[in-house]
């Protein structure tokens, strides 16, 4: 991995009924996420992907791309916007630098044209150090 | 809307979090996890851990319980209906396995005004049972303006 490279696209369109399993999976149940009905009241377009879910996809693509979960050192996201379940979501990254076997990633992730995260960036321990 | 910086440096009593293997794989395959790590022992056995492994995002879900008492604290005063979650940082230690057991400490970080917003930052420390940090994290929620 060396400076200017960058990462595999990582692609998932999260289905109708994910933020209803992640609800579950983190313990996050804002209904926001999980009741369409609520969520209109509240002036939202519908329920919206959690935040952290997301988050958690811009994480996959670090651990993808540096061999594992050992990996990952740090992650820090904005988040803007929101994210809305049976859309697709891409997670971009490019190394900003690498020193000390430890590469920068400039990250984030997009949604139909809208960058729902940005100014993310990772740090990754790259194999070998 | 009224912020109190006075709660800056705040602390709460720890919470406690018992990582299931089973919890792993499910919070894995939310998130779409397919690394075997996350998902298959004898994998993770075969790779030396002790046991399948936590998703480095799987700090949500350990460290999420000690937000609760500083998000309803009054003395914090959170209009919760009102707040976005800003941003999050994690900086990672060991890493976590099922069997592990976490305890995070939560405090408040910052407590800010701009703009007619509330900007409320939460710092996390998570430590295994035998002392390591596993994680920190830094929470950054803004309660949008009256």
């Amino acid at each position: 991995m060396h400076a200017g490279d960058e990462l595999p696209p990582l692609a998932v369109t999260p289905d109708k009924y994910l933020t209803v399993r992640y609800a579950g999976a983190s313990g996050d149940f804002n209904p926001i996420h999980i009741d369409e009905e609520f969520a209109h009241q509240v002036g939202l377009p519908g329920r919206i992907l959690h935040g952290l879910y997301t988050m958690a996809q811009v994480a996959r693509a670090q651990t993808d791309a540096g061999g594992g979960p050992q990996s990952l050192q740090r992650l820090s996201v904005q988040f803007r916007g929101m994210g809305l379940p049976e859309h697709e979501l891409v997670v971009t990254g490019k190394v900003a630098a690498v020193q000390d076997g430890v590469a920068v990633v400039e990250c984030g992730c997009e949604q139909g044209g809208k960058r729902i995260i940005r100014n993310a960036e990772a740090e990754l321990r790259l194999p070998g150090t | 809307m009224g912020i109190n910086p006075g709660v800056i440096g705040k602390t709460y009593p720890p919470a406690q979090y018992a990582v299931g293997r089973e919890k792993i794989r499910e919070y894995a395959q939310a998130v779409g996890e397919t690394n075997p790590l996350h998902l298959d022992v004898e994998a993770a056995r075969a790779a030396g851990y002790d046991d399948v492994v936590a998703p480095p995002m799987f700090a949500v879900v350990y460290s999420f319980p000690s937000l609760w008492p500083a998000l309803f604290d009054p003395e914090v005063g959170i209009d919760f209906g009102r707040m976005v979650h800003g941003g999050q940082e994690f900086v990672w230690g060991p890493l976590v396995v099922a069997g592990d057991e976490i305890t995070t400490t939560l405090s408040v970080a910052d407590v800010s005004e701009r703009a007619g917003n509330g900007f409320y930052v939460f710092a996390t420390e998570s430590v295994n049972q035998r002392g390591e940090t596993v994680c920190s994290g830094r929470w950054s929620n803004i309660v949008r303006g009256a």
